[in-house]
């Protein structure tokens, strides 16, 4: 309780006056109240609200599409009204002034909102913006005529941009309870697919079925309860996590060995025993997640330790199935119909390091920019061999190979129909996929890697064969592509050379760094959040109805990542440091204080000349 | 005697312009030798042509009576030499311990079986790595042991970035090492201290070094002989104090006096 007195109160202490509410930065206020107008009117115009409109959040108040406009003044509000906090600058308390900034940005949105509806009505500019469409002014009026929506958009952005930035207003208790609320019903309503299947599989059908209406979506009865749950469980386990998180990292020695061992258990447990409560949709969702984890976990390698940047990176998915599909399909002339998948898949890797090294050869003594490009062009090579008429005995074309007949275990066979088999499969390989990254993290290899990554030039004069070291990185990366590409044929039982356009190599390349790059648990995130949730370039994810909108909404959000949180969403220690030097070096710069003086002098010596260094880095 | 290193009649061009041109020059075992000489006299040129880095145009370069020329920089670490460079080049992301650790990469030979595997002669080779690292750090006393060990090399003070470059430098084990201004930056103080431990290097660990420096009390204070040179020819050579009298030393930095010119 004390502890929600002090964390209250802090703000209050923190500054002793008050801004007085007209005393507003105009510019800041027009600028984000422009920007608010053009988000809403280009998110508009994509055609987002229509396209979403189906998926209902909350029944029968909130769909997906209105969504989509809706949080843009709410996050605005938000932003507008955020302070810079400096050490030592006294910075006013937030007040009435920030709440009117926020207010005035959402007002100026539902003008902008407000002249559009009227645009829409007026003039017919659908030739050139196809989204331009009766539906859309429909959907804008909530069916209710111009008026109504006029009114109602200026309204109801106003309110937003208020509530935005009334989250920096209120106490931050509440704030938690509130937010943690809020986001836990969004998470509930996105999920619903999820966690209906999983209730399924449960027999926890009728909760299910109470809980969301008939045509999708949390009920409004519900979702007042729910966030009501949230709300109170949030404010009992306050604190708890964070108190957990701290026992465990107090742990030394055997005994934090042991609780790793235990936590590691039970993850292992809880990701092999749920999929068999989880129905066809779910694990087939959970087998994408995988092949993409087990890709996204081989160009972590090869990226995010080795540093090259490897952007044909789906040439060796494509070798991994094309290899596959021929050595296992009876329309292929390479038929082996007694051959064990053992054995298979002993050649698949074989063939995929044999490609690693052909590519690599040649490319590897580029650098930067250039070994980027180079590889662009070799994974387009690959895919074009596979789709040449010349190689159309073997390979098939553009029709490609099917009737692959599924992966034969001897007591089972694994293939499409059966999802959870595949899941399994693919867990075993993502299993065996992070085993060999964490290894090969921690050993002689992976320490070259990472000098090569820093600079080339000196490790190579420190002795180490960077030739060498990284070829093995594109092998091990290859070869773990080339598992992923193997298990896909065998799911979905053919295989096609467009299939594995370049958008391949780039998502997994987005999976990766918006995960965190050079950090396994980044790149499980990274994987469920992109993959599962938004679905892979030709996989749906939890939100399907995304699917036409995933590109922009990926391109989106590296842009965002790499503005706000260039580390990723769970960066690796060592990432996340470099890219937040300063703020690093100011910590260190105070704790030096805690050292004899000497001390202090170096780690004032290493701000100074590690500022510099960032900035260098920076450019090149 | 053959010597441990020798250079004959070594050239190298870049472009038209000399950046050596015929230099003869020659290292013993357990030498400490400094090559000084003013800005862009060829010193740095000389040791990037020695490592590997640049491929001479003419010339020679005799380890231990072999010859180097064309090997690949990790080849000649492979062989037995050294060296830090003049602008501190440390891999920045990698913690002090792992820095010195990679560096013995070239004396150990584990590859990817032996981490995945986790086989004992892996897990012997890794163990003696991380002893043969702490016991290199351990030479510069406590400054970069300890919670040091963990810390990106980023974070240190310029002159720990120092003595963390020629602590890499020793952990690949060479018999040659080649110092590139060890002690350019450092306060009057901590060079005093490196100086010591130049000599150190060398009586303790037995390393022949080869030293470019600019600061003449350093170079007086450990070098057994003193090569200067100037537009890529050697002018002078010999003890410190042969040298630092030595009329077409003075004038190569100083300039030929005002008299003489008129």
């Amino acid at each position: 309780m004390s502890a929600t007195m002090t964390s209250s109160s802090a703000p209050s202490s923190r500054s002793g006056y008050r801004a007085p509410v007209a005393d507003q930065d105009w510019r800041n206020v027009g600028k984000w109240g422009g920007l608010c107008t053009l988000a809403l009117v280009l998110v508009s115009l994509i055609g987002m609200p229509v396209g979403l409109d189906r998926r209902i959040l909350i029944h029968p108040v909130l769909s997906l599409g209105y969504l989509s406009l809706l949080w843009i003044p709410l996050v605005l509000g938000f932003v507008v009204s955020r302070h810079v906090e400096l050490e030592g600058v006294e910075s006013p308390e937030p007040g009435g002034r920030d709440l009117l900034a926020g207010a005035l940005t959402g007002l100026l949105g539902g003008f902008g909102m407000a002249v559009f509806i009227v645009a829409l009505d007026t003039f017919n500019l659908r030739d050139p913006l196809v989204n331009w469409s009766p539906q859309l002014l429909e959907l804008l009026n909530y069916g209710r005529g111009l008026g109504f929506g006029v009114v109602a958009w200026i309204a109801a952005c106003s309110v937003l941009g208020l509530l935005g930035s009334s989250i920096h207003v209120i106490p931050a208790g509440v704030r938690r309870v509130v937010s943690y609320g809020a986001f836990g019903l969004l998470g509930i309503a996105v999920l619903e697919g999820a966690i209906a299947d999983l209730s399924e599989g449960f027999g926890l059908q009728s909760l299910t079925d109470s809980i969301y209406a008939n045509r999708g979506g949390v009920t409004v009865v519900w979702s007042i309860v729910l966030v009501v749950i949230i709300g109170v469980v949030s404010m009992l386990t306050r604190g708890r996590f964070k108190a957990a998180k701290a026992n465990y990292g107090e742990l030394q020695g055997p005994e934090r060995k042991r609780a790793s061992m235990i936590l590691f258990l039970l993850v292992a447990l809880l990701t092999i025993i749920l999929p068999l409560f989880l129905g066809t949709i779910m694990n087939e969702l959970l087998a994408n997640v995988g092949l993409f984890l087990l890709l996204a976990l081989g160009l972590n390698i090869v990226v995010g330790l080795a540093g090259i940047l490897d952007l044909g990176y789906v040439a060796f998915f494509a070798v991994g199935g094309y290899t596959t599909a021929v050595l296992t399909s009876p329309d292929s002339p390479f038929f082996a119909p007694e051959m064990h998948f053992a054995i298979t898949l002993v050649i698949v890797v074989v063939f995929a390091g044999l490609v690693g090294l052909i590519i690599g050869a040649p490319v590897i003594r580029m650098r930067g920019d250039y070994l980027a490009i180079v590889t662009l062009g070799f994974g387009e090579i690959i895919r074009l061999l596979f789709m040449s008429d010349w190689l159309k005995p073997y390979f098939g074309g553009a029709q490609g190979i099917t009737n692959v007949p599924g992966v034969d275990l001897g007591f089972v066979t694994i293939k499409g129909t059966d999802p959870r088999s595949v899941f399994y499969l693919v867990l075993v390989f993502c299993a065996l996929a992070i085993y060999i990254s964490w290894r090969l993290q921690a050993s002689r290899l992976g320490r070259a890697w990472m000098a090569i990554r820093e600079d080339e030039k000196v490790a190579e004069a420190m002795g180490i064969n960077t030739v060498n070291a990284k070829l093995l990185a594109f092998v091990v990366g290859a070869v773990l592509a080339s598992f992923s590409g193997a298990i896909l044929v065998a799911k979905v039982g053919s295989v096609f050379p467009n299939s594995f356009m370049i958008l391949v190599s780039i998502i997994i390349l987005v999976v990766v760094i918006v995960g965190g790059m050079g950090n396994i648990a980044g790149v499980l995130v990274g994987s469920f959040v992109l993959i599962g949730v938004l679905g892979g370039p030709r996989q749906p994810g939890l939100l399907h109805e995304f699917q036409s909108f995933k590109l922009l909404i990926y391109g989106a959000l590296l842009v965002f990542m790499m503005l706000q949180r260039p580390e990723g969403l769970v960066p690796s220690a060592r990432r996340s440091q470099e890219l937040h030097q300063e703020e690093f070096l100011q910590d260190v710069w105070l704790k030096g204080e805690e050292h004899e003086g000497e001390e202090h002098e170096e780690e004032l010596h290493a701000a100074e000349a590690s500022g510099a260094e960032g900035h260098e880095g920076s450019g090149a | 005697m053959s010597h441990l290193m020798e250079i004959r009649d070594l050239k190298i061009t870049f472009g038209g312009l000399d950046a050596l041109s015929g230099l003869n020059f020659h290292v013993d075992e357990g030498e400490i030798v400094s090559v000084i000489g003013p800005n862009g006299a060829g010193k740095t040129t000389f040791f990037n042509a020695i490592t590997g880095l640049v491929d001479p145009t003419e010339g020679d370069i005799l380890f231990d009576g072999e010859s180097i020329l064309g090997l690949d920089p990790h080849q000649v670490t492979g062989l037995g030499i050294a060296r830090t460079f003049q602008n501190v080049r440390l891999f920045p992301n990698m913690t002090v311990l792992e820095n010195i650790m990679v560096a013995q990469h070239c004396r150990t030979s584990q590859l990817v079986l032996g981490a995945l595997l986790q086989t004992s002669a892996f897990k012997k080779e890794e163990r003696e790595i991380e002893e043969r690292a702490k016991e290199v750090l351990a030479f510069f006393g406590s400054r970069l042991v300890g919670y040091r060990y963990d810390q990106p090399a980023f974070v240190l003070s310029y002159a720990n970035r120092r003595r963390l470059e020629v602590a890499r430098a020793m952990a690949t084990q060479p018999r040659l090492m080649l110092l590139d201004e060890p002690v350019a930056g450092m306060n009057p103080m901590e060079t005093a201290e490196l100086t010591a431990l130049i000599g150190r290097l060398r009586s303790e660990w037995g390393f022949t070094i080869v030293m470019i420096e600019h600061d003449m009390r350093v170079v007086r204070d450990v070098s057994d002989r003193v090569v200067v040179l100037d537009h890529g020819v050697p002018i002078a050579q010999g003890s410190y104090d042969e040298v630092s009298t030595n009329p077409d030393v003075v004038e190569a930095y100083l300039g030929r006096p005002a008299e003489d010119q008129a």
